[in-house]
């Protein structure tokens, strides 16, 4: 497909889709649709030709079948909240946004499930849910805000995915829309439905299989009790240890989380969380689970740590002082805007035992390249958030700051990690895919979208850098090739 | 040329015996490549000559799903069996698909470590092998601990592939959480080897408790249904909640609990007389302490698999079906399939379980109680599938019978015609005949 084809694509589109849906549901007004020109990672602005503010799953649809007759790209969004560009627009496309779908259709707790339509908010679901002793587990940082649509594209985790799983594990059935602008059901309410599980391919394809216009979920029971300890360490040595020493003890926390002493400033500075003084890392593990299991852990959980040179250990007692805990932690992020202008987030992962080293190493590059580097990860498993801290005034900060991203990230490949826990790789990490696997893999994948998105219209650009042409097979078999088989004792 | 000497140029080949046919179609050869490279060579001649491959690891699941069209080729992948990875610091290990359970359970258990997946077919396939890892991932084993670690899909964190036309890829990769491509792993995981050859699998583990518990309750059919949801409305967390339903006959719960020394037994016994409480099951309520394998040998009641007692043996070939329910439905699935004379076991916490009719059941009576369940399980967002059955019920079967309704079929047939368009792979052993 050429930019002419869409150009021409657009007008056409618009005046079917007149016919087709009412006209409050359609934007093309350009300074409206700039404000959806970018989704969390601002560094990357496209205007889209078209938005859509779809009403229904047959809004999907008409939409979906329009663009296919019209061959013109569309992207969903939901929130817009995601941080690797899944949902950054095509400029010759349509955006197809579903933030208002928002209806939350049934909590069933004897069945532990919820029915959401895809724009409603991550943590809405769990607050629906909590009357009932339920929550839906997967907690990305952005849960206020986040939609359940953005999740199952992104298959999202969240600070406790360590012992819960990520959005993949807690989605039983969506229907969805399929580029052609079929709507199709896939999974059912009760596991294990027959057929291959193109539910659990769906979720986390980034908006590149189609449109997920409904969800059921799976509900989990609010644990017994929570505990929630901090520990202060002299450096993110004696934290990682800890981390290690806690998993070879057979635990498994709800959430394992480790800052390093740039974090700790960063976050002291924004919320004034009360952190240890002078600690060059703290640790933060939250047990959940029946009470008489998680007051044994607690107590290894505090001898581990002991062991391991904690310089102080706390263990919250009542909901305030988690709250108070887990503030340092979620202010992070943001809060490095305190001690920095501008700052990139990075999200990559390595083998948990190889952590103590990549932090060295990352250690070294910081110091080579005279950028800072702060660091929150979920230790638990291996997840970075590097900050990559820099001044877009100063000349030059930008580029060394991009390129100690990167380095970060060939650092995770090189330990047989990935570019990518949680955020996606969206458009900004598209790039790097041929890093992290050979061509054979990445043209296996691509079999998937052929599948679903012959006319590669679901996102482009998205994932896969420069992905084959549907139906281009680079190694045909042919029986000439081969050796030759006479007749009747093969077939 | 013999298949056999086309063949002997890409791997080890051998000709077929009788004991080498798949679900009684009988096949030319065994193939036993010894590496991805093999395998790749092997299906690239297999696609260019039209032969037809069915992979095997122990073949003691080789009878699910429906006969393959036809067979020329069994891929037998005993010899890529060895342990690659175990990082003990990071809960993973990297395995060969041909690496039985039973030995990878005996190569983590020195790091108390496990793989969480029940083998269903213990004592059962070649030298009584059980299942293989490639096997168990193929046909998506699921078993009572999945209440505890999730589908084995959700267990899958990478896997290589070899496809039909030999193109040798890797998905995913050896860290849990990861969300770079495609999860082709979760895509080939309970695919019946109809998409691609999977010989390498790269799996998520778990530590094993330090004391493990088991409540059992004999429990009245008219208490099952509070019971059930006085358990799954519980905070006990536990690792399996199965049930075992036999026509006529009080329903046996089992609660499998574990954790700290100590702690677990003191959970068992505050669970243990919770249930006995009036309303839920009464006096027939035990606290076992089994060994630990016990946990996953609960509910043995897949023909074949090493019975706990002799009154739950099934004896000869039965009729297998998995059905799935919503969990406040399962009261009533139990009720459907025993008044059908099914026995019903399996997990009500996660609603996926297994019903049986034994072998001698005339074909028209199976048929019935196939339909009258599979319309109880639809009704209760569930589904019914034949996974096993005597040849004479299954040939009475088509793949819509065999399956029952696909949601999303035809994008099914999509994916298998981009991954396998020459149908080289287990030619209409899955759904939609595929």
């Amino acid at each position: 497909m050429t930019q002419t084809d869409a150009r021409t694509g657009i007008p056409a589109l618009l005046q079917e889709l007149r016919g087709l849906l009412p006209d409050h549901v359609l934007v093309t007004d350009p300074a409206e649709r700039e404000t959806y020109a970018c989704d969390g990672l601002a560094a990357y602005r496209v205007r889209p030709a078209l938005v859509v503010l779809v009403e229904s799953a047959d809004h999907v649809a008409q939409v979906l079948r329009s663009c296919a007759r019209h061959h013109v790209p569309f992207v969903a969004r939901g929130s817009g909240t995601g941080l690797s560009g899944g949902a950054l627009p095509h400029a010759d496309g349509v955006l197809v946004v579903t933030s208002r779908l928002r209806t939350l259709h049934e909590v069933r707790a004897q069945d532990q499930r919820a029915v959401v339509d895809p724009g409603v908010v991550n943590l809405a679901v769990s607050k629906a849910a909590h009357p009932h002793g339920y929550y839906f587990a997967p907690d990305p940082s952005s849960q206020q805000i986040c939609s359940v649509g953005g999740n199952v594209a992104e298959n999202s985790g969240g600070a406790h995915c360590l012992k819960y799983g990520f959005t993949a594990g807690h989605v039983l059935s969506l229907e969805v829309v399929t580029p052609d602008g079929e709507q199709v059901t896939l999974g059912t309410e009760a596991p294990d439905p027959p057929g291959y599980d193109l539910l659990g391919a769906f979720v986390g394809s980034e908006g590149t299989l189609g449109v997920a216009t409904r969800a059921t979920l799976r509900l989990t029971r609010l644990p017994e009790e929570v505990r929630t300890c901090l520990a202060g360490f002299a450096s993110t040595d004696e934290a990682g240890a800890a981390t290690s020493a806690i998993i070879a003890a057979g635990i498994v926390p709800a959430a394992m989380e480790i800052m390093d002493a740039l974090a700790i400033e960063a976050a002291e500075a924004a919320v004034s969380c009360g952190y240890p003084e002078g600690a060059g890392a703290v640790l933060v593990v939250e047990l959940d689970g029946p009470a008489l299991e998680v007051e044994g852990e607690l107590e290894q959980v505090r001898r581990i740590c002991r062991e391991q040179r904690a310089v102080e250990f706390r263990t919250a007692t009542d909901a305030a002082e988690r709250a108070e805990i887990w503030r340092g932690r979620k202010s992070a992020f943001a809060a490095v805007g305190r001690i920095s202008p501008d700052y990139i987030v990075q999200d990559g992962v390595v083998p948990r035992t190889a952590l103590p080293e990549v932090l060295r190493e990352m250690g070294r590059i910081s110091a080579d390249r005279g950028v800072r580097v702060a660091n929150v990860f979920h230790a638990g498993d291996g997840n970075l958030h590097p900050l990559v801290l820099f001044d877009a005034d100063e000349e030059g900060a930008t580029g060394r700051a991009e390129e100690v991203s990167g380095m970060i990230l060939d650092l995770c490949i090189a330990h047989g990690g990935s570019i990518t826990g949680e955020h996606g790789v969206g458009a900004d990490k598209a790039r790097y895919m041929p890093r992290m696997f050979e061509p054979a893999d990445l043209d296996t994948m691509q079999l998937l979208r052929c599948a679903f998105d012959p006319d590669g219209l679901a996102n482009p650009g998205k994932i896969y850098p420069t992905p084959r042409m549907c139906g281009e097979r680079p190694r045909v078999v042919h029986a000439a090739d081969e050796p030759a088989v006479g007749g009747a004792e093969v077939f | 040329m013999t298949i056999e000497r086309l063949l002997a140029a890409t791997c080890a080949v051998r000709p077929a015996g009788d004991e080498d046919a798949v679900d009684g179609v009988p096949s030319q050869v065994v193939a036993r490549p010894a590496s991805a490279q093999e395998t790749s060579a092997l299906l690239r001649t297999c696609s260019a000559h039209g032969l037809a491959v069915v992979v095997r690891g122990h073949g003691s699941k080789l009878g699910w799903g429906r006969p393959p069209e036809r067979v020329d080729v069994v891929l037998e992948t005993g010899a890529m069996a060895q342990l690659v990875e175990h990082s003990r610091g990071d809960l993973v290990a990297t395995a060969g698909a041909g690496m039985p359970l039973s030995r990878l359970r005996h190569l983590l258990a020195g790091a108390r470590h496990e793989l969480v997946v029940d083998d269903l077919a213990v004592g059962r396939g070649t030298t009584a092998g059980g299942s293989t890892l490639g096997g168990a991932v193929a046909t998506n084993l699921s078993g009572p601990r999945r209440l505890r670690a999730g589908p084995l899909r959700d267990l899958v964190i990478g896997v290589r592939l070899v496809l039909a036309d030999g193109t040798v890829a890797r998905a995913g990769g050896k860290v849990v959480k990861n969300v770079a491509g495609y999860d082709l792993g979760k895509l080939v995981t309970g695919s019946f080897g109809t998409l691609a050859v999977i010989t390498e699998v790269t799996v998520r583990l778990h530590p094993e408790p330090s004391e493990v518990r088991q409540v059992h309750a004999l429990v009245p059919r008219g208490r099952l249904a509070p019971v059930l949801a006085h358990l799954v409305a519980g905070q006990l967390a536990p690792h399996t909640l199965d049930l075992h339903a036999r026509p006529g006959k009080d329903v046996r719960v089992s609660v499998g609990l574990g954790g700290g020394p100590g702690s677990t037994q003191r959970r068992a016994d505050l669970l243990a007389a919770e249930l006995s409480a009036p309303g839920l099951a009464g006096d027939a309520v035990a606290v076992a302490d089994p060994e630990r394998t016990d946990l996953q040998e609960v509910a043995p009641v897949v023909p074949g698999a090493a019975p706990r007692s002799t009154d739950e043996e099934v004896a000869g070939r039965p009729t297998l079906l998995t059905v799935t329910a919503r969990l406040s439905g399962i009261p009533e699935l139990v009720q459907v399939a025993n008044d059908h004379g099914l026995t019903v076991t399996g997990s009500a916490g996660v609603g996926a379980l297994r019903a049986t009719l034994p072998e001698p059941t005339p074909v028209p009576a199976v048929l019935e109680a196939v339909a009258a369940v599979r319309a109880a399980t639809t009704g209760l967002g569930g589904s019914t599938v034949v996974l096993d059955a005597p040849p004479a019920v299954k040939s009475a079967l088509d793949p819509a019978g065999t399956w029952g309704p696909v949601p999303g079929l035809e994008l099914m047939r999509r994916v298998k015609a981009q991954f396998d368009p020459g149908r080289t792979l287990a030619p209409g052993r899955f759904v939609g005949g595929l």
